[in-house]
């Protein structure tokens, strides 16, 4: 099966893949996570919050999103965004907005849903006390939370954090769906011209596979540490 | 300094404060007691604010805690309080455990509150561990943190929830030496404790609670010397006696 492989198709096309279609990835794996991150922390102090119609809309925006396919979100996304941006800009015309821009908006809203929940878990982590002891000294609720309740909270959940940016890592290759060359873009293009499907597919497949295995043993050794530093 | 009126709390349907009444005076030190599921932990957290109530009413330095004008941050950092479980921060070092509310609410400059910090921590013996983590301290040590963390913003009165009964037996004292020294120096304080020891010494009264109300609230030499209730000669006699 593997006698007629070409392997100088990879040798010839690197540069193209890693430079232009990996850096890609990673740049919005990098963004969508952090915007993902900071977006799902408010999402999950607003679920977590006294106050009834926060932790509503919350809910059920996280619960919406969940249940929807990744692929129908960003297609809808990227088109609706403009005519949505021209109503809030009271304009007549679309609003251009970039792939770019719509797919990291669209990974960063969506993955916030299960950074969300990472997070709600992480706050509920910590005990009630902590927040007392926060509120006794005179503390208000967002220096509570701030200096108290999340550090301990992002500490304790960085490998669950770790392991949902894999699988965000995973799913930008979606953005094939808007015509964007990501890692996967990229190789199908080259695979395509140079009529090598099942080399360049294989290689994807490898890279994948290697860069996620190793990113999730690095999660299991960081798990041990943070285990003996508590 | 701390006035208690008419308080009364209800989880749901169930009762845990019935028409609690007492005062603390300044200077004074008054000493919580009686058994577990009493409602002594809730009325001390009531005093900030830590737990709402639904009647009656708390004045801390003639502010009312329930009031919704309150500004309850800034009263609740004029009260020091210390809890069973220490509640250090495990994520700073004793320190920045020291520094974090008087750098973030009285806006103390950090040398000014590191100096502070650096004071109290002499006074409770724990100059030396300035820079370790809570977690690498006894619990002994990190109950005296936490005196100090509360000592540090400069309170008009201290609440104390059973600061000792989550410690080993042997460190027990060092905590109440504490304690002792700050109750002789004229701090006004309010401790729920089973250490009748402590009281003995350094109580000016004795307030004794059973099923959400307070059944006794007496001077230090009645309450030991002639309690009235049956309940409290109970109490009395079972933790005395062994």
């Amino acid at each position: 099966m593997f006698s007629n492989f070409d392997y100088g198709v990879i040798e010839r096309n690197w540069h193209y893949l890693f430079f232009d279609g990996m850096a890609f990835t990673l740049r919005l794996t990098l963004l969508a996570m952090t915007g993902g991150v900071v977006f799902g922390t408010l999402l999950a102090m607003m679920r977590l919050s006294s106050i009834k119609p926060l932790a509503w809309i919350a809910g059920a925006y996280v619960n919406v999103l969940r249940s929807i396919p990744l692929v129908l979100v960003i297609f809808w996304f990227y088109f609706l965004v403009p005519y949505i941006g021209a109503w809030v800009l009271h304009s007549n015309t679309p609003v251009r907005v970039g792939a770019f821009a719509s797919s990291l908006l669209t990974f960063a809203m969506f993955e916030a849903c299960y950074y969300c929940e990472i997070m709600r878990a992480g706050i509920q982590s910590i005990p009630r006390g902590q927040v007392a002891a926060g509120y006794a000294m005179g503390l208000n609720y967002w220096q509570t939370m701030g200096h108290i309740v999340l550090p301990q909270a992002f500490r304790n959940m960085v490998p669950i954090l770790l392991t949902q940016t894999i699988i965000l890592y995973q799913d930008v290759s979606l953005v094939y769906v808007l015509s964007i060359t990501d890692f996967v873009g990229a190789a199908s293009k080259v695979a395509d011209r140079d009529g090598r499907l099942v080399e360049m597919y294989t290689f994807v497949a490898l890279i994948y596979f290697v860069s996620c295995f190793a990113l999730s043993m690095l999660v299991r050794k960081l798990q041990a540490r943070i285990a003996v530093v508590r | 300094m701390i006035e208690i009126t008419d308080v009364s709390k209800w989880y749901g349907t169930f009762q845990v404060l019935t028409q609690c009444s007492t005062h603390v005076g300044k200077g004074e030190v008054v000493v919580v007691c009686g058994p577990s599921g009493s409602g002594k932990s809730t009325l001390i957290k009531c005093v900030n604010g830590l737990e709402p109530f639904q009647k009656g009413e708390i004045r801390v330095d003639g502010i009312s805690v329930s009031d919704a004008k309150t500004d309850l941050p800034k009263l609740r950092a004029r009260i020091g309080m210390v809890f069973q479980n220490f509640e250090l921060f495990p994520h700073m070092t004793v320190m920045q455990n020291l520094t974090l509310a008087q750098i973030k609410v009285l806006g103390r400059k950090q040398e000014a509150a590191h100096a502070k910090g650096i004071a109290l921590l002499d006074r409770v013996g724990l100059k030396s561990q300035a820079d370790k983590h809570p977690g690498n301290l006894s619990g002994g040590q990190q109950q005296r943190v936490a005196i100090a963390r509360a000592l540090c913003m400069d309170p008009i009165a201290m609440l104390f929830d059973e600061p000792t009964s989550a410690l080993d037996p042997e460190m027990i004292n060092e905590v109440l030496d504490v304690m002792v020294q700050l109750a002789q120096e004229g701090m006004t304080m309010m401790c729920v404790t089973h250490e009748m020891g402590f009281a003995r010494r350094v109580a000016h009264r004795v307030i004794f609670m059973d099923e959400g109300s307070i059944v006794e609230d007496a001077t230090k030499d009645d309450f030991f010397g002639k309690p009235r209730s049956e309940r409290a000669q109970q109490f009395l006699s079972k933790i005395l006696h062994h």
